[in-house]
């Protein structure tokens, strides 16, 4: 490994020997295909092709006469193939993996949207796939768990540690180390050791691309601001790099889950809740105690509950260029609903973390002023928790009908 | 004495050394210290100490296993340089400490290092940490006079290899093969071949783990290495038959390892 991928002390390569070669052979293939004219080329036309690139730009009117301040633009990543932005980096990798003549790949998935996407693509690539994914979010995004598996996946239930994201992502490592000559580790965020953080934002960075050329050619002008939510920070490095050289402030919006008090969140940076740390490849802010050991992560959405953050993303945060602030559960509920209700758009419990920090800001702004929320993906797959968040009676009555009905045939099956 | 050292003089009564590995504080603190004195009187020759860790990303699911429980148990990392301290103390072989660098960053790198110094330990093993994101480490554990073990791999080149020479100490630490801890290896041509490039890379002892469980891996070992570790076996063969299984297990695998034909 010769460039390690720092970003002011943030990155680095923190990887196993076994892995060390492994990451020397991906690292070559990326830069050569960075340097390779077509390689992009052909990229963005599979994502176009393929995927339904590019996504709209989407003017919330509505949202936006009602908070009465800046024009509120929505970019549309759930329209994205598989439904959220997590296609655009899988999808890159894909090329990369038969670059490499890899046969087989390996992912992790927290909300299982990355995991979706991935079994996608290794479908349509003919690669086999696995994806280990912790218990407790196997329990909680069980539609997601079917898909995979119709995809052809095998699902790895996760059961060590806290039975969620990073210890998806601990397994996936595990199996690479395991494997590293037919295996390639499809990473779904911008964390990670060199060149993950980058090789993400560089496919990801589509979504700022397009953003940037459409605000421009539909509102006439740069946003005063930009707004994602940040779990490990893909969508957010994503939409970000396309405004990197501008004036445009950019926002993170992470996990407050119940509140950075009830220290049941999942925020590294906002509120000066993380600490820098090395864990998983990287060098960043992770939610730690004071031996090292990675802490407890909570979060309404799954895919924003994880105890690091992408190194570029808290470079980006020391040196000034982006501000992050914790949004909490209720608000998020909140946001949904209202997005939902006036929009007729379903962001993502995940993506709804944007939106909410997004209204809190947007009358603060004047009227001529322009906005962009970045909605990473659609919120369709969290209908068992958004009823429950709802408290929703006509939900409640179906699942219990639906689990009658099952019980009763089993009981059939059983006694047949 | 210095690890290599130490190493090479009892390398000249036996022809493969042991060293066996445990978790602190696993299943807790004294059945792990009662651990340590059944190795000890068993014959073992050096002690691996892994200082538990919430994201062993290297270490497989019996290790893996246990550094959970001792964590859940409550050991600190403060509780775990005590814990090596007294068996530095108690016992006449060397001792090193293994853990993921996240542990070392935490404590600060350099009063780590200081403290395994004056507990009498003799070196270190971090195997998320490649000597290219080690200089301070490195430097650490110059000044403090500890040996930093560093790892090959069957996929690590003749070129990396010398490079890795330049800067271990003590002993180096061989893979057998891809992947985790606590999966079987078999002890195959291509094993003996990457053995031997080892031998050829550095003048340092190696020591082979990942894999070995029994006499048979021992008598493998004769001639193209000069320790076996065990690792994962021993805390499985604990969960199945406790001290006095870990007690027979050693002393087995000592004895296969006096020399002999081969």
């Amino acid at each position: 490994m010769r460039n390690r991928g720092y970003y002011s002390g943030f990155g680095g390569a923190y990887v196993p020997e076994i892995l060390v070669a492994t990451f020397d052979e991906l690292e070559d293939a990326f830069e050569d295909a960075k340097s390779d004219p077509s390689f992009r080329k052909s990229y963005e036309q599979l994502m176009a092709s393929c995927c339904g690139r590019a996504t709209p730009l989407t003017l919330a009117e509505n949202l936006s006469e009602r908070f009465g301040g800046a024009r509120i633009y929505i970019k549309r990543e759930d329209l994205n193939h598989t439904g959220s932005h997590k296609a655009n980096n899988v999808m890159g990798q894909g090329l990369l993996v038969k670059r490499m003549g890899k046969t087989r790949v390996v992912a992790e998935t927290g909300a299982g949207q990355h995991g979706v996407a991935t079994a996608t693509m290794a479908a349509r690539m003919g690669l086999e796939c696995t994806i280990y994914m912790g218990e407790v979010d196997v329990i909680r995004q069980r539609p997601n768990v079917f898909w995979m598996e119709r995809l052809g996946a095998t699902v790895v239930s996760v059961r060590d540690g806290s039975r969620t994201l990073k210890d998806a992502i601990n397994e996936a490592f595990r199996d690479w180390m395991a494997h590293p000559d037919t295996t390639h580790y499809v990473l779904g965020t911008a964390c990670g050791p060199h060149p993950f953080p980058e090789m993400v934002t560089y496919f990801q960075s589509i979504i700022g691309q397009e953003a940037r050329r459409q605000v421009l050619n539909q509102a006439g002008k740069l946003p005063k601001r930009v707004y994602a939510c940040v779990g490990g920070g893909s969508n957010a490095m994503g939409i970000f790099s396309g405004f990197l050289d501008d004036d445009v402030e950019l926002v993170g919006a992470e996990a407050g889950g119940r509140g950075l008090g009830s220290g049941r969140h999942a925020s590294r940076l906002a509120g000066g809740q993380g600490s820098i740390g090395i864990a998983q490849g990287y060098r960043s802010y992770f939610l730690q105690d004071g031996d090292g050991q990675m802490r407890e992560t909570h979060s309404v959405a799954a895919g924003l509950d994880y105890i690091g953050v992408s190194p570029i993303l808290a470079h980006l945060q020391r040196s000034g260029r982006a501000r992050f602030e914790a949004v909490t559960d209720s608000e998020v509920v909140d946001a949904m609903a209202l997005t939902m209700r006036c929009e007729g758009l379903v962001p993502a419990l995940e993506s709804a973390h944007g939106f909410a920090q997004a209204f809190k800001e947007v009358r603060g702004l004047a009227k001529e002023d322009v906005v962009i929320v970045n909605q990473s993906g659609r919120g369709d797959k969290d209908i068992f928790t958004v009823a429950e968040a709802f408290e929703d009676p006509g939900w409640r009555a179906f699942i219990r009908h639906k689990a009658e009905q099952y019980g009763a045939r089993e009981l059939h099956q059983g006694t047949a | 004495m210095a690890l290599e050292s130490y190493i090479k003089a009892r390398r000249r009564q036996r022809d493969v050394l042991l060293m066996t590995h445990i978790v602190i504080g696993y299943p807790d603190y004294g059945r792990s210290m009662q651990t340590v004195e059944a190795m000890v009187e068993a014959g073992v020759d050096l002690m691996e100490l892994q200082v538990p860790f919430s994201e062993p990303i290297a270490d497989g699911p019996v290790i893996l296993g246990a550094n959970q429980r001792a964590l859940a148990g409550g050991m600190t990392v403060s509780g775990c340089l005590d814990f090596a301290g007294k068996c530095a103390q108690r016992f006449d072989i060397p001792f090193v400490i293994m853990s993921y660098y996240n542990i070392l960053h935490r404590y600060g790198v350099a009063a780590f290092a200081d403290r395994m110094s004056g507990l009498g330990l003799k070196g270190a093993i971090v195997p998320d940490l490649p000597p290219e994101e080690a200089r301070e480490y490195l430097n650490a554990m110059d000044r403090a006079c500890l040996d930093p073990i560093l790892l090959y791999s069957p996929n690590t080149s003749d070129e990396r290899m010398a490079y890795l020479a330049e800067h271990a100490r003590g002993f180096v630490y061989c893979v057998a093969r891809p992947g985790v801890t606590g999966a079987a290896t078999e002890f195959s041509e291509e094993l003996t071949e990457y053995l031997g490039r080892c031998r050829a890379a550095t003048e340092l002892p190696l020591a082979v783990g990942l894999g070995i469980r029994d006499g048979k891996g021992m008598k493998y070992l004769r001639g193209k290495a000069d320790i076996a570790i065990v690792g994962s076996h021993s805390i499985r063969t604990f969960d199945e038959q406790g001290t006095p299984g870990i007690r027979s297990l050693v002393q087995s695998l000592v004895a296969a390892s006096a020399i002999g034909p081969p």
